[in-house]
C-alpha cells in the first residue's frame, strides 16, 4: 500500500503519471462543469428571496472552496517537503499557489458582484470577506517569498514554513460565519446532515464543486511537470525525457 | 562548558539590550516614524476633533504596525551580516532559546518604547484619558504578538538582499486580526462599551503566537541560514 | 423558459453574467499559465542540457 506513496516521491514517476492523468481530469472537469453550468443557469428554479442572482453561487462557492482546498494542499505538501525532505512535496506546493490565488480572486470578485444586489454593497469588512482577502495576501506572500531566494531549495523551505504559519487562516475563514455575526450567509451544503437546499438547486452546485476540484487536479498535473523539470534539470532521466 | 537554557536566555537577552541601547538612533527612528505617521492622518484628512476620536484607534494601531515593520530589520539583520547569527545558531544552545531572547529583547526595546510614547500620540488624536488603560493593555499585548510575527518574517527573509518590503508583505497579513481586535478594543473603550471581548481575543492571539511562533521563527532561521 | 428572460436573469444580468465570464477567465488563465510554465521549464531544461553537452565536449 505504501509503495504508492513512495512512488509519488519519485520525480520521474510524477512527471510521467501527471501526463497520463491530466486529460482524464480535464475531461471529467469539463463534463461536470458543463453540466453544472447548464443545469444551474438554465434549469434550476430561481430562489424565493434572491431570484436569479443566487445563480452566482454556482461559480462563487466552487471558487471559495477551492481557494481553501488549494491553500491547505499547499501547506500540507510543504510540510511533507519540510519534514520528510521529499522534493515532490515542494513541487506540489509551488504548483498549487498560483492556482489557489486565482480562485481566491475569483471568490472575492464574484462575491463582490453578488453582494451588490443582495447586501447593497460591493464590499464589507466582515469576518469572512476580510479573512478571505487575507488569504489572498498570504498566497501572494508565499509566492513572493519562494521567488525571492536564489537557491530554489531554500526558497521552497521558507515558502513551506510561511504556508504552514498561514494555514491558521483557513479554519478562521471556514468558521467565521459560525463564530461571528457575519453578513455572509452560513454553510449551504451541510457536510454531514441534510442540506437545506432543494435538490434541483443542489445537484448543479455539487457538480460544479466536483468539476472545479477535477480542474484543479488537471492544472496541478500540468504545472507539476514544469515544477519537476525545474527541480530536476540536472538529472539523467530528464535528459532522456526531453533531450532530442 | 555546557551552559543551561535559562543562562543562555539571560546572556543573549542582556547582549541584545546592551546593543540595542548602544545604537539609540535605531531605537528612536521607528518612534519618530510612529509620531509622524499618526500626524499624517489628521493632516491629510483635516477632520474635526470628534471625528478624529473615532478614527484614532485605527490610526494609532496602523502607525504602530508600520513602525514595528521598520524596527524589525534590527532583529536579525545586523547579526546575520557579520556572521554572529550563524555562530549563535551553531553554538549548540538551541535556536529556540536564541530566538526567544532576541525577540524578547526586541519587544522590550521597540515595543515598550512604542507603548511609552502612545499616551502622547493618543492625546494628539483626541483619545480620552479614560480609554488609556485599555489602549495601553491592548498595545502591550499587540506589540508582543507583533514582535513574534515579525520574528517569523525576519527569520524567513534574513538572507535576502531585497527583503525589506517582503517582510512587511509577509507579516502584515498575519497581523491583520491583531489590528482588528486591538483597534476594536480601544474603540470600544472610547465609546464606553465593554472592551473585554476584544481584549480576550487579543490575549488569545498573543498567547497562541507566543507559544507557537518561537518554533516557527527558529525553524525559519534554520532553513535560511544553513 | 423564454430565451429573452434567460439572458436577463430576472433583472440581475449585470451581476450574474460578469461573474460567470470572470470565472471562465480564471479557468482559462489557469490553463494558459500552467501550459506556459511548463513550456518555460522545458526551455530551461533544454538549455541546461545544451550547456552540459558543451561542457563535456
Amino acid at each position: 500500500m505504501w509503495t504508492w506513496f513512495y512512488r509519488l516521491a519519485s520525480p520521474p514517476y510524477v512527471y510521467r503519471v501527471a501526463a497520463v492523468w491530466m486529460p482524464w481530469l480535464l475531461g471529467g472537469a469539463a463534463f461536470a462543469i458543463g453540466y453544472g453550468v447548464i443545469d444551474g443557469l438554465g434549469f434550476a428554479p430561481p430562489d424565493y428571496q434572491q431570484g436569479d442572482a443566487f445563480r452566482i453561487i454556482y461559480v462563487h462557492a466552487p471558487c471559495a472552496w477551492l481557494s481553501l482546498f488549494a491553500y491547505t494542499t499547499m501547506a500540507v505538501a510543504g510540510a511533507i517537503g519540510l519534514i520528510w525532505r521529499i522534493k515532490m512535496g515542494h513541487a506540489v506546493a509551488a504548483a498549487s499557489a498560483p492556482i489557489g490565488a486565482s480562485f481566491t480572486l475569483g471568490a472575492l470578485v464574484t462575491g463582490s458582484l453578488w453582494g451588490r444586489p443582495m447586501w447593497g454593497t460591493y464590499w464589507a469588512w466582515d469576518p469572512r470577506l476580510t479573512s478571505e482577502l487575507i488569504l489572498l495576501f498570504l498566497y501572494v506572500g508565499v509566492m513572493a517569498l519562494r521567488s525571492a531566494f536564489d537557491d530554489a531549495n531554500r526558497g521552497d523551505r521558507a515558502a513551506a514554513l510561511l504556508a504552514i504559519v498561514g494555514v491558521v487562516n483557513v479554519p478562521i475563514i471556514h468558521f467565521s460565519v459560525v463564530w461571528w455575526n457575519s453578513l455572509h450567509q452560513g454553510a449551504t451544503v451541510a457536510k454531514f446532515g441534510k442540506s437545506e437546499m432543494p435538490g434541483s438547486m443542489l445537484w448543479p452546485l455539487l457538480a460544479m464543486l466536483l468539476g472545479f476540484m477535477l480542474f484543479y487536479g488537471a492544472v496541478l498535473c500540468i504545472r507539476l511537470r514544469g515544477e519537476v523539470l525545474n527541480r530536476e534539470r540536472q538529472s539523467a532521466w530528464v535528459r532522456e525525457a526531453i533531450g532530442s | 562548558m555546557r551552559v543551561g537554557g535559562w543562562e543562555t536566555l539571560g546572556l543573549v537577552l542582556r547582549r541584545e539590550l546592551v546593543l540595542g541601547f548602544r545604537r539609540p538612533d535605531q531605537l528612536v527612528q521607528p518612534l519618530v516614524f510612529f509620531l509622524i505617521v499618526t500626524t499624517l492622518f489628521p493632516l491629510g484628512l483635516s477632520v474635526q476633533l470628534v471625528l478624529l476620536r473615532e478614527m484614532a484607534p485605527g490610526v494609532l494601531w496602523v502607525a504602530a504596525l508600520l513602525a514595528s515593520m521598520l524596527s524589525l530589520e534590527a532583529l536579525f539583520k545586523s547579526d546575520a551580516d557579520d556572521g554572529t547569527l550563524e555562530q549563535l545558531v551553531l553554538s549548540g544552545q538551541g535556536v529556540y532559546v536564541i530566538v526567544v531572547a532576541k525577540t524578547l529583547a526586541h519587544w522590550l526595546v521597540s515595543g515598550a518604547a512604542l507603548i511609552l510614547v502612545s499616551p502622547l500620540v493618543a492625546t494628539a488624536l483626541a483619545i480620552p484619558w479614560s480609554a488609556f488603560p485599555v489602549m495601553l493593555l491592548s498595545l502591550g499585548l499587540g506589540t508582543l504578538t507583533l514582535s513574534w510575527l515579525g520574528a517569523i518574517g525576519a527569520g524567513l527573509t534574513v538572507g535576502l538582499k531585497r527583503g525589506n518590503v517582503l517582510v512587511s508583505l509577509i507579516v502584515l497579513p498575519l497581523a491583520m486580526p491583531l489590528l482588528i481586535f486591538g483597534a476594536g478594543a480601544t474603540d470600544r473603550a472610547i465609546s464606553g462599551t465593554s472592551p473585554l471581548g476584544a481584549l480576550y481575543l487579543l490575549a488569545a492571539l498573543c498567547l497562541l503566537t507566543c507559544t507557537l511562533a518561537p518554533f516557527a521563527a527558529a525553524a525559519a532561521l534554520t532553513v535560511t541560514l544553513e | 423558459m423564454n430565451s429573452g428572460g434567460f439572458w436577463a436573469m430576472g433583472g440581475y444580468a449585470r451581476f450574474v453574467w460578469p461573474c460567470f465570464v470572470f470565472v471562465g477567465g480564471v479557468l482559462a488563465w489557469n490553463l494558459w499559465a500552467a501550459w506556459r510554465s511548463v513550456a518555460l521549464a522545458r526551455l530551461r531544461a533544454n538549455r541546461a542540457l545544451a550547456m552540459a553537452t558543451l561542457d563535456r565536449s
